[in-house]
């Protein structure tokens, strides 16, 4: 297990370097970012001097080399735009999106569980429609439709919950909510797929026949078999939660990770696009290897020996 | 005697697309304490689903129980509610499934599958539920138990899994122990070991026991009595020695004509003529009468049963009197 640890971080280590060249190359093709910083009316002079003091002139390779040095150490440089340390403005951001994308998380599972399951118990009867009902109308809802209905009834008229900011607990709930019901119909019929296929199998007929009580063949005997697709798709969904929840964080004024990456990209910000996508991809290898030894815990057959 | 299991004019339908099938159509037997009965029939037949109705666990809602009475003990279960009939299952009733490899829950370990049966029919708690479930497993002859029981399914071969669920089966220890073909899926030499502790464990127990099986080798070897099934009755029954010497049955008769025998001279073995019978569209006379070679006018009505000798009877019109 320990040698398997060790060997997916020096793979995503690989991974990461690859993508630093990737996402050096992709952000300079957006185009010259002193167009969008300097006057109209700057002259030729202006520009090679502002190019000059942000490092744009020298070559390309040695531009690069500098950006991956320094970003080894956790330094990736000054926004071009905010004109502050790129880190500050990760430091900032970073844990609201990682907290708003945990909460939706939950969100999401406290909801798809008892859904899917359900689903599946309850197959082709009327539990079972209104469960993929439910599911699906949070899939199927734009999100920024859903969000704004929220921020108008919930916040607004009845004034139970605030509308946006981060500030409260109670701040979360929304936004969470809008998140979370999103990833709930994909989990569902995982889990509902899931679940019959295991309720058919003679593990669960003989759990029946030891007399073992209905609730805790399907709660126990039956979910934990049905979990490993459930926990894929959960951590592929935490990752892209963290970082593209843009439509959420921009109606709930969320001061999150997909607004930092939609100005960095907007104003041609290079700092500030590397280092938003090597954090992203640091969180997605972490969060893969995270579910691959969840793998292992669920499942005593998947066993990393080398 | 007082029987301990006496199954009465059984049936369950199963409602399908294409109409409703019974698949266990009047069924009748009783078994005494350390009695076997051999249950043996086509595929289809409707063994499985007699077993599965003796605990109620028919497969929702397609099928139901539709009538006759299951007493155990002199107590109907099919008149129990629900919670009861969790209490009885397994403890007094407890089954073997036929396929080794998939019947125990592969993310679970041996420990926790074992203790589970005993926290519940004994009330057992911590280091004795552990001590009593090591007991279970040497009982059936699983070397180091305590290690065993920290493996998990897939660590075990398949003889051995079928060993810990003959484990799990005695832990009541039953009444009643229904095995559905528990040796089809194991090597030749496991399976007469595994039918040997089977019978030992009924002789240290005096449990009844219900052997589902088209095997009629081991019918021989284990059975005291043989119920014949076809199209969801049972079209004869009998002491096992009757049975293969004075089969009443054709159709009893056709199955003991297609076992091969060892020495026979290149005698060609014979088939059973014509293809077992679509349950949804039977007529109301004999089912087994299309395939019958020595069917007759009568055959369009059902024959009841016939009591030939004393504990062996059959449904032919060939032995019903007048």
């Amino acid at each position: 297990m320990l040698r398997f640890v060790v060997f997916r971080l020096l793979q995503s280590l690989v991974a990461l370097a690859i993508l630093s060249v990737v996402v050096f190359i992709l952000a300079r093709a957006t185009g010259d970012p002193l167009h969008m910083i300097l006057p109209m009316n700057a002259s030729e002079e202006d520009y090679a001097n502002a190019r000059q003091y942000l490092g744009l002139d020298r070559p390309y390779v040695e531009q690069y080399l500098s950006f991956v040095g320094r970003a080894v150490i956790g330094d990736f440089g000054n926004s071009i735009r905010a004109r502050r340390p790129v880190i500050e403005l990760l430091q900032a951001r970073l844990p609201y999106s990682l907290k708003l994308a945990a909460f939706a998380m939950v969100v999401s599972l406290a909801l798809a569980f008892p859904l899917g399951v359900m689903a599946a118990v309850h197959k082709g009867t009327g539990v079972d429609r209104a469960a993929q009902i439910v599911a699906i109308l949070g899939q199927s809802l734009p999100t920024f439709w859903v969000s704004i209905v929220l921020v108008e009834f919930v916040a607004g008229r009845l004034q139970w919950l605030p509308a946006g900011g981060a500030d409260s607990l109670a701040s979360y709930v929304l936004p969470g909510f809008t998140l979370g019901w999103f990833v709930v119909a994909g989990m569902m019929r995982l889990l509902r797929s899931g679940m019959l296929e295991v309720l058919d199998s003679e593990y669960v007929k003989l759990a029946r026949l030891k007399g073992v009580a209905e609730h805790r063949v399907v709660w126990v005997h039956a979910l934990k078999n049905a979990l490993i697709p459930v926990v894929t798709f959960a951590g592929i969904y935490f990752a892209i939660l963290v970082t593209t929840a843009i439509v959420v964080e921009t109606v709930f004024a969320w001061p999150g990770l997909g607004r930092l990456a939609y100005d960095g990209i907007t104003s041609r910000d290079f700092p500030v696009i590397q280092a938003v996508v090597l954090t992203t991809a640091a969180i997605v290898a972490a969060v893969n290897l995270g579910v691959d030894c969840l793998y292992a815990l669920i499942d005593p057959r998947i066993r990393y020996g080398r | 005697m007082s029987s301990v299991i006496d199954v009465r004019d059984l049936r369950t339908h199963i409602v399908t697309r294409w109409g409703t099938i019974k698949a266990v159509d009047g069924v009748s037997f009783a078994l005494g304490e350390a009695e076997t009965l051999g249950l043996v029939g086509e595929s289809g037949s409707g063994k499985s689903m007699t077993c599965l109705s003796l605990v109620r666990l028919v497969p929702r809602p397609a099928a139901r129980i539709v009538g006759g009475e299951v007493r155990l003990d002199g107590e109907d279960l099919l008149a129990k509610s629900d919670a009861e009939m969790q209490q009885i299952r397994g403890r007094k009733v407890a089954m073997i499934l036929q396929d080794p490899m998939s019947s125990l829950n592969p993310v679970f370990s041996i420990g926790m599958q074992m203790r589970e049966p005993l926290a519940m029919y004994h009330r057992l708690r911590g280091a004795a539920v552990t001590a009593r479930a090591a007991e279970l497993l040497a009982a059936v002859r699983i070397p180091s138990p305590e290690t065993r029981l920290r493996a998990f399914p897939h660590q075990l071969s398949g003889g051995m899994r079928q060993r810990v669920v003959g484990a799990m089966a005695i832990a009541g220890p039953p009444r009643l122990l229904i095995a559905d073909e528990p040796t089809t899926s194991l090597d030749l030499t496991i399976q007469a070991q595994y039918l040997g502790l089977l019978k030992e464990l009924q002789q240290r127990h005096r449990f009844a026991m219900i052997f589902v099986t088209h095997n009629l080798g081991i019918v021989a070897r284990t059975c005291d009595r043989v119920a014949v099934m076809y199209a969801g009755r049972i079209v004869e029954i009998g002491p096992v020695r009757r049975i293969f010497t004075e089969p009443a049955h054709p159709y009893t008769r056709a199955l003991l004509e297609s076992i091969p025998r060892f020495g026979a001279r290149r005698e060609r073995l014979t088939a059973i003529a014509g293809q077992p019978p679509d349950l949804a569209s039977l007529g109301a006379g004999c089912a087994f009468a299309p395939r019958c070679p020595a069917a007759f006018e009568r055959c369009a009505t059902a024959p009841s049963e016939t009591a030939i000798a004393p504990g062996h009877a059959t449904r032919c019109w060939l032995h019903a009197r007048a």
